[in-house]
């Protein structure tokens, strides 16, 4: 649709087209809007625990519980090896980048039509949308995580060296997130019928990824290839930069490989949906 | 170049809507699993091959920086369109549009207000929506919270605003966007007439600083008064473009926007009884056409058509009429009539035959306003025919500047009277 010409004397110049098929980010413009970004994020960030009681602390209760229940069943019941680390900190370490994930993903799924009434009356950038859905949800990381190095003083480890790979992983959860969310919040515009898949999914994809159970439990021959669903090297990811085991190696490019091509399509997909945006929602 | 700077250049500019197509309607994924499945026949099966509508069609016009433009027509002339593709909201189907400038659009005040937050934190959001970068906010930030008059509730959440707090809010975020090119559509319809006015009045101190602002309104007291030229669109194509007032003229004059006329061709749906039938009624100006728009310096001639079929009645032709409310203004009836000595068939019986009813409404009498007439026909003082109420409305223009006050002026008429002073 509309492109960027930068003229000399300083009064920008736009000259809007019909819309063509495929259309790349536009980057350039996407940084000149970086400050609505960190509004949307803000915002979403301040509502979310208006008039609760318990504020930021549901941060941490769902994880929590989670972790409870998961070691009682799979840790206690079922006897699930956890690579020699107790069973607690196993799966609490993987539910940190899966809720980051999760969260994320849902939130930009919905993005594009919960803000419509917002989109067909001002126009920006439409990646916004869902980059701020995948952003709002660190602030629940950053506390769960507080909860998570609490956990592991308890259970006397000491992160390794590699701990400094963290934030890679961090943003390889996010990319998938946003990887997904593109298309899915895209898709979402036209059909409905995702924001009811997205509950759903994420459930079957919980144990799709070594969330409460290890990778290690995957034959060798096939590690590569679980490497495919990105989440689980990011979750592998995690416990090797925490609790050092052992390193998720060729998995980890594979999922890379994946994420940066669910990247690239999803902004392709979303640019070519966001054109009939206001007249489709 | 010309000395005259371009700001928004709009070449053969076309939206096309599909009507029941794929693109408009929201599908569900069965409906296009569905469609796809259904797709190779319907190559075969092309009824219907261009269900499109176009909104806009093959519009072009410049506007140079500084302008400031109204747009006007009726609904679904394709004005909120325009303004949609000008805001880059909606991208068009053909044609370009080249802006020279930063766009603002305020197609709706109070854009992403969250009832749940702060004053001031929608200040910030609002403001970061609209296209204000944040150290823009901070500087206008004190002028904003004085414009809205707010100063007490800044630290409240906005959803315990009265309504009338939240849209001053949302409005003083919005007049102090600075973009090169304004487009504005109709936000002024909000809050009561005191903030209205102090709106119009940040419109008007806009248009002064030079900026280019694109208006639509179908308030065209505002357009008249804040731009010079107007342009004129109907059915997604621009119709006339103009002088401000003359355009706006020949609007109102037009029948583009209500019939001044109310006929019944069809001999059976002619309201009325076996002794008389109601034919049309006519609302003319002085220039002999029937319209629905007036300036309040011309008579309204009210022409009542009727046809009596049987010997031996007294027709009586009564017209009521209200204001916007409701109210009654007044009721008129042809048996007291002040020119009843002019009236050759006052009082008497009507032979079967066609007849006219001609009331005159007196110029300089109404305000600025729409009024809705009822109509009456009776047999005799007892015997009612034909009562239709809401029959036709009209509404009162002041073109050439009878109230010269520039007052909003209230009132259901707006007469004027003898005044004199003497000193003693």
């Amino acid at each position: 649709m509309p492109e960027s010409i930068h003229s000399d004397n300083n009064v920008p110049h736009l000259i809007i087209r019909p819309p063509r098929k495929w259309v790349p980010v536009d980057l350039h413009e996407l940084w000149n809007y970086r400050e609505l970004l960190t509004s949307f994020t803000m915002r979403d960030i301040k509502i979310r625990y208006k008039q609760t009681g318990l504020g930021f602390a549901w941060a941490v209760i769902q994880p929590l519980f989670m972790m409870l229940i998961f070691t009682i069943i799979f840790g206690g019941f079922a006897q699930i090896p956890s690579d020699g680390i107790p069973y607690p900190l196993f799966s609490f370490a993987a539910l940190l980048p899966w809720m980051l994930f999760s969260e994320g993903l849902t939130r930009s799924t919905m993005s594009m039509v919960m803000n419509s009434n917002i989109m067909t009356k001002v126009y920006f950038p439409r990646l916004i949308m869902p980059i701020s859905g995948i952003l709002s949800p660190l602030v629940d990381f950053a506390v769960s995580i507080s909860i998570l190095v609490l956990m592991m003083a308890y259970y006397g480890f000491v992160p390794t060296i590699n701990v400094v790979f963290l934030p890679l992983f961090i943003l390889l959860a996010l990319a998938t997130s946003l990887g997904i969310g593109l298309w899915l919040s895209a898709l979402n515009v036209k059909y409905r019928d995702f924001q009811y898949t997205v509950p759903f999914i994420i459930q079957l994809w919980m144990y799709a990824s070594p969330v409460v159970y290890p990778a290690s439990m995957i034959p060798e021959a096939i590690r590569p290839l679980y490497g495919l669903n990105p989440m689980a090297g990011v979750i592998e990811g995690f416990r090797w930069a925490l609790l050092g085991t052992e390193i998720p190696g060729s998995m980890i490019f594979v999922s890379v490989g994946v994420v940066v091509v669910l990247l690239v399509s999803g902004m392709f997909y979303f640019r070519r949906m966001e054109q009939y945006y206001a007249d489709i929602v | 170049m010309n000395d005259k700077k371009i700001a928004i250049r709009v070449r053969n500019l076309g939206k096309k809507y599909t009507l029941g197509g794929s693109q408009e309607q929201y599908l569900t994924l069965r409906d296009a699993i569905v469609n796809s499945v259904k797709a190779p026949f319907k190559r075969f099966n092309r009824a219907s091959p261009d269900q499109g509508f176009w909104a806009l069609n093959n519009v072009s016009f410049d506007v140079e920086q500084g302008e400031v433009v109204g747009i006007i027509g009726r609904n679904g002339a394709g004005k909120s369109t325009l303004l949609k593709i000008l805001s880059r909201i909606t991208a068009p189907t053909e044609g370009t549009v080249e802006l020279h400038g930063r766009v603002g659009s305020l197609l709706e005040v109070g854009t992403g207000f969250h009832p749940e937050m702060t004053g001031r934190e929608n200040i910030f959001l609002n403001g970061s929506i609209l296209g204000m970068k944040k150290v823009e906010i901070e500087q206008k930030f004190d002028e904003i919270v004085k414009f809205a008059e707010i100063e007490k509730f800044l630290d409240t959440p906005v959803k315990r605003y009265s309504s009338g707090m939240y849209v001053r809010l949302a409005f003083a975020v919005a007049a102090h966007l600075e973009p090169e090119i304004l487009v504005v559509d109709e936000v002024l319809a909000v809050g009561d007439a005191a903030f209205q006015k102090k709106c119009l009045g940040k419109m008007g101190e806009v248009a002064k600083e030079g900026r280019t602002v694109l208006f639509v309104s179908h308030n065209m007291s505002a357009i008249s008064s804040l731009c010079n030229r107007t342009i004129l669109l109907d059915t997604g194509t621009v119709i006339q473009d103009g002088n401000a007032s003359k355009v706006i003229q020949e609007y109102l004059s037009s029948n583009i926007t209500f019939n001044g006329e109310k006929v019944w061709q069809n001999p059976n749906e002619r309201p009325g009884n076996e002794n008389i039938r109601l034919y049309s009624l006519r609302l003319i100006s002085e220039k002999g056409n029937a319209q629905h728009n007036f300036d309040i310096g011309e008579d309204i001639k009210i022409e009542v058509k009727y046809n009596v079929l049987t010997n031996g009645i007294h027709p009586i032709v009564s017209i009521v009429v209200k204001s916007q409310s409701g109210e009654i203004v007044f009721a008129s009836l042809n048996m007291q009539s002040e020119n009843i000595i002019e009236d050759s068939f006052a009082g008497k019986e009507f032979q079967p035959g066609v007849y006219t009813t001609v009331c005159i409404l007196p110029k300089n009498f109404f305000n600025t306003n729409t009024y809705t007439i009822d109509l009456h026909l009776a047999l005799n003082l007892d015997i009612l025919a034909v009562c239709i109420q809401d029959i036709i409305s009209f509404t009162i223009f002041d073109f050439n500047g009878y109230n010269s006050t520039g007052l909003n002026w209230k009132g259901v008429v707006h007469p004027k009277f003898m005044w004199i002073t003497s000193q003693n």
